[in-house]
């Protein structure tokens, strides 16, 4: 399973996990008080700025990220130019390109192990036991495990629909599909149970 | 308990996996993503908890950075943009779903899996959903609501493939509702 954090090192990656998240969240605290079209404007500057020191690879990496965001943020400026507030729309748009990218240059320079990590020591500070810590630990790691393999499975079904059909396969493909789940969840627990279980 | 925890493991990586499957276009022409169709199986089949669970697992990694949402979409990003009260709404609609779904459990067929899966996954998910738009876009309720019509029609046919899925797995597999 790939995640979003990208190989390409920059200073950021040293940086520790815990300080970056709390910036994050107050940063995205404060821009949502954001307000007027100049100001915004630089935010989103300064924001796309904080990706050079990672290179131009990095850059690039930052704003393929953005696609998604940017047919949504059209839409946005679409209609407020129809309703005639344009700098409110404006706003609105800068205000979430801000967000969204500050947000994905935390995601893309740290870990997954780095990011556990302080999930782990934030629910050990909270009291949560140990038990409980280590139950969702191999939660994640069975989603990460089995995303992948339900996924082929899922092209299997698809295969073997084509090879019985021209039809196109669409959604009685996902009854199978879930029941593919379903067995593997009964066997993987029955897997757990035979090595001791969970104690 | 082993079977519990495995159970919502593998449900949080059926929502991701069904979030990898193209948009398939009914004869209407309405889209159907079925990564939400995920998110109202979690409770129709698990149950309050235990699909409430799954989908809070599912959003956990995809705040983690892993890109499990439709279109290869993750990070902590996603809960900046429009779309968060949705995510947020996600785990509310699986536990409504599923309370609503367990209670009707004796009665069996597809209809009642299929009016929860309303209730929950397009009328909560819908409300929280609309609020968080109005509240990202400085917009009223009703402006925001009108942005979220058009999907609609199709949450209403994801409800009956809902049902009709919940009545096929529950026949399959009858242990399933058990905790």
């Amino acid at each position: 399973m790939i995640s979003l954090t990208s190989d390409i090192r920059t200073p950021y990656h040293a940086w520790p996990a815990g300080p970056k998240l709390l910036g994050l969240s107050g940063f995205t605290l404060a821009i949502f008080y954001m307000d007027g079209v100049a100001l915004s404007a630089a935010v989103v500057a300064a924001v796309c700025a904080a990706y050079l020191p990672g290179g131009l690879r990095f850059t690039r990496q930052g704003a393929r990220l953005m696609r998604p965001v940017f047919w949504f943020v059209a839409v946005i400026m679409i209609w407020h130019l129809a309703v005639g507030r344009t700098t409110e729309g404006a706003v609105v748009v800068l205000r979430l390109i801000a967000a969204i990218a500050a947000a994905n240059l935390v995601t893309l320079t740290t870990r997954l192990e780095d990011m556990l990590d302080v999930i782990q020591r934030g629910l050990a500070r909270l009291g949560v036991s140990q038990r409980t810590r280590r139950k969702l630990a191999l939660s994640v790691a069975l989603v990460i495990r089995f995303t992948p393999v339900l996924t082929q499975k899922g092209g299997l079904l698809v295969q073997a629909w084509r090879a019985r059909t021209v039809k196109r396969p669409g959604w009685r493909l996902v009854l199978p599909f879930a029941l593919l789940a379903v067995d593997d969840a009964e066997h993987t627990a029955e897997a757990l149970k035979a090595r001791g279980g969970l104690h | 308990m082993e079977r519990n925890l495995t159970l919502i493991a593998l449900f949080a990586a059926l929502i991701a996996a069904l979030g990898l499957v193209p948009k398939f276009t009914l004869m209407s022409g309405v889209p159907i993503s079925a990564q939400s169709l995920g998110i109202m199986l979690c409770g129709t089949v698990l149950g309050a908890k235990r699909g409430g669970l799954a989908v809070l697992l599912f959003l956990g990694l995809v705040a983690l950075g892993l890109p499990l949402l439709a279109g290869g979409r993750g990070g902590i990003g996603v809960f900046s943009g429009v779309t968060m009260g949705y995510l947020i709404g996600f785990p509310v609609a699986a536990f409504v779903t599923g309370a609503l779904a367990q209670m009707w459990r004796d009665r069996g067929g597809f209809v009642f899996p299929a009016v929860a899966a309303l209730i929950g996954g397009v009328v909560v998910l819908n409300v929280l959903g609309i609020v968080g738009m109005a509240i990202k876009l400085d917009k009223t309720l009703a402006e925001a609501a009108l942005l979220a019509t058009p999907f609609i029609p199709g949450d209403i046919l994801k409800c009956v493939l809902a049902g009709l899925i919940t009545q096929g797995l529950l026949k399959a597999r009858p242990g399933l509702a058990q905790a």
